[in-house]
């Protein structure tokens, strides 16, 4: 049974092909990495799979059941959870009413929403933050809020879309340790990431795009090693 | 008693006691007002200030509200009383209508359709003569002489009101609307039917507008399409309730009623008698000053700013 598999999946904006029939396949318990050149179409992807935007053609399958042209909420409420790369943080609202708003995906009472808020602020290790307003982390923090409030819809499946950019060496370090954890979690994981010792140090696979069309998959390794990779990244010889 | 509970307590004693002392008419009339703008205000409040869907269209609700009443005694020859029971109900149907087809639009586009839906809904009561009578409006005849019984009535439905308000926004509808203002693209990958709880949030707040329109039906006896469903006296009147006294809390809308029916009838009186007569047509100017002056050095309204108000008070002593 595959856990989840993207079919030939395209999305056109007006003349504009973002993504032109993409596949894949994401096996349960795996970390699996979405590279590609700037504009080659991840983050589209990401808003394809949360139905974010409807898509052009293919169909998109979680635990064998098409979950082509549902809603963005009932997404989440079936075990997908994500982050966004350009963070949405509730501002107005202090760090636990955040990740409270989002355990409600789970639970009805304020005392179990909250109470699941905590466990995972706790896990991600910002439960000292929690009585900040959202608007007052600096983008670090925003990060991990974004991280946690996804995981606190306890989500089967996380997108997370470049949650490493913009840190410094020592929040990397942090935020490869938190990725890992929650992995151990029993959580898949798709991310997007441009930061390769993110990505090379943490996929167990990699699929690789440019100008919204596949151009490599395998392990880290294959894919670094890849000649249209390398060419897509860093340009002809 | 822990000091939380000792200042709602004494400020529901002096409003029970209130008119007990003060026997004037005149002042228990502007407290009734007050009073029903209270709930107006706090319902204004949850769908504009929480839920973040500005409305400029809940004289709809009160107009509804207040006609269901009025229609009652008028052609279906029953107490406008059963108003109380049904206003708040025809309100909310009508808000549901209004959110089914408004809540399409996102932001100012929101606003500027309920602008649309409170005019439609006025010339809808002008012009079908033969259920609302048209400008001729609907008068009846008062329960009751004396203003006691409104007086309390308007007070159970303020303090109700503010009790279920804040129930609510402790709840997980209250984390959803404010998480639908705050970024509604965020809101929906968490798991939050935005439009769902954009309507429910408007289903609240219709209902209580309108019963407090139902209320003002029996109280005041007439009614007619230019009072009930006015753009400026109800719709902006409710804005700026819930601005002054300060958008997104529990308390704001019930200090803005006040202080604005305060500041409303001061000028209109002007001055009470002291002032020459001229000043009473400028109560809406005034009303235009306040608002620009609470937008400059008190954006969170009164009871948002209040620290900064006390701060201000603390030190100049």
């Amino acid at each position: 049974m595959n856990f989840f598999e993207v079919k030939e999946i395209s999305k056109r904006f007006g003349g504009l092909m973002a993504v032109g029939g993409v596949s894949f396949q994401v096996e349960r318990g795996e970390i699996f990495g979405l590279i590609g050149p700037n504009g080659s179409g991840k983050t589209t992807i990401f808003n394809l799979i949360n139905q974010y935007f409807p898509l052009t053609a293919g169909d998109i399958f979680f635990k064998e059941k098409s979950i082509k042209g549902m809603k963005t909420y009932k997404i989440c409420h079936l075990g997908i959870g994500r982050t966004f790369q350009v963070v949405k943080p509730l501002k107005r609202m202090t760090v636990l009413e955040n990740v409270v708003a989002s355990a409600f995906c789970r639970v009805n009472t304020f005392k179990e929403a909250e109470k699941l808020a905590l466990e995972t602020l706790d896990f991600c290790n910002l439960l000292h933050e929690k009585d900040k307003s959202a608007a007052s982390l600096p983008i670090a923090g925003r990060k991990r809020l974004e991280i946690t409030r996804a995981l606190a819809t306890k989500p089967e499946l996380l997108l997370l879309d470049e949650t490493a950019a913009g840190l410094n060496p020592t929040e990397l370090d942090e935020a490869i340790e938190l990725i890992k954890r929650i992995r151990d979690r029993g959580v898949t994981i798709i991310i997007v990431e441009h930061i390769m010792k993110v990505i090379m140090t943490i996929s167990d696979r990699i699929h690789a795009i440019n100008y919204g069309l596949t151009i490599a998959e395998g392990t880290p390794e294959e894919v670094a090693g890849n000649k249209e990779v390398i060419e897509a990244y860093l340009g002809e010889e | 008693m822990k000091r939380k509970q000792v200042i709602p307590a004494i400020i529901a004693a002096f409003f029970i006691l209130f008119p007990l002392v003060v026997k004037s008419d005149y002042y228990q009339h502007l407290v009734i007002l007050a009073l029903m703008w209270v709930v107006i205000g706090g319902s204004w409040n949850l769908l504009a200030g929480y839920t973040g869907q500005v409305s400029f269209g809940h004289a709809v609700f009160f107009g509804v509200g207040a006609y269901t009443a009025g229609i009652c005694a008028s052609k279906l020859g029953i107490s406008a009383w059963w108003g109380m029971a049904f206003g708040g109900f025809t309100g909310a149907l009508v808000g549901l209508l209004i959110g089914w087809i408004c809540f399409r639009l996102r932001g100012p586009y929101f606003a500027l359709a309920t602008i649309a839906a409170g005019e439609i809904f006025r010339l809808i009561a002008t012009n079908w003569e033969s259920l609302t009578d048209g400008m001729v409006g609907i008068l009846i005849i008062q329960t009751f002489r004396s203003k006691l019984p409104y007086y309390y009535l308007a007070l159970t439905l303020a303090a109700a009101s503010l009790w279920i308000f804040d129930l609510v926004m402790k709840s997980k509808l209250g984390f959803y609307f404010v998480s639908i203002r705050e970024d509604q693209d965020a809101a929906e990958s968490l798991g939050i039917n935005a439009t769902l709880y954009k309507n429910i949030s408007l289903l609240i707040s219709s209902f209580f507008t309108g019963l407090a329109g139902a209320f003002y039906m029996n109280y005041m006896a007439f009614i007619d399409p230019e009072v009930v469903f006015s753009l400026h006296y109800i719709s902006i009147m409710a804005i700026l309730v819930g601005i002054i006294g300060g958008v997104a809390t529990i308390w704001g809308p019930a200090v803005g009623a006040f202080i604005m029916i305060g500041v409303q009838e001061t000028f209109r009186s002007a001055l009470f008698g002291l002032a020459p007569k001229w000043i009473s047509e400028s109560h809406v100017l005034v009303f235009g000053l306040l608002v620009i002056f609470v937008i400059l050095f008190m954006a969170n309204g009164v009871v948002g700013d209040w620290p900064k108000i006390k701060r201000l008070f603390v030190r100049s002593k």
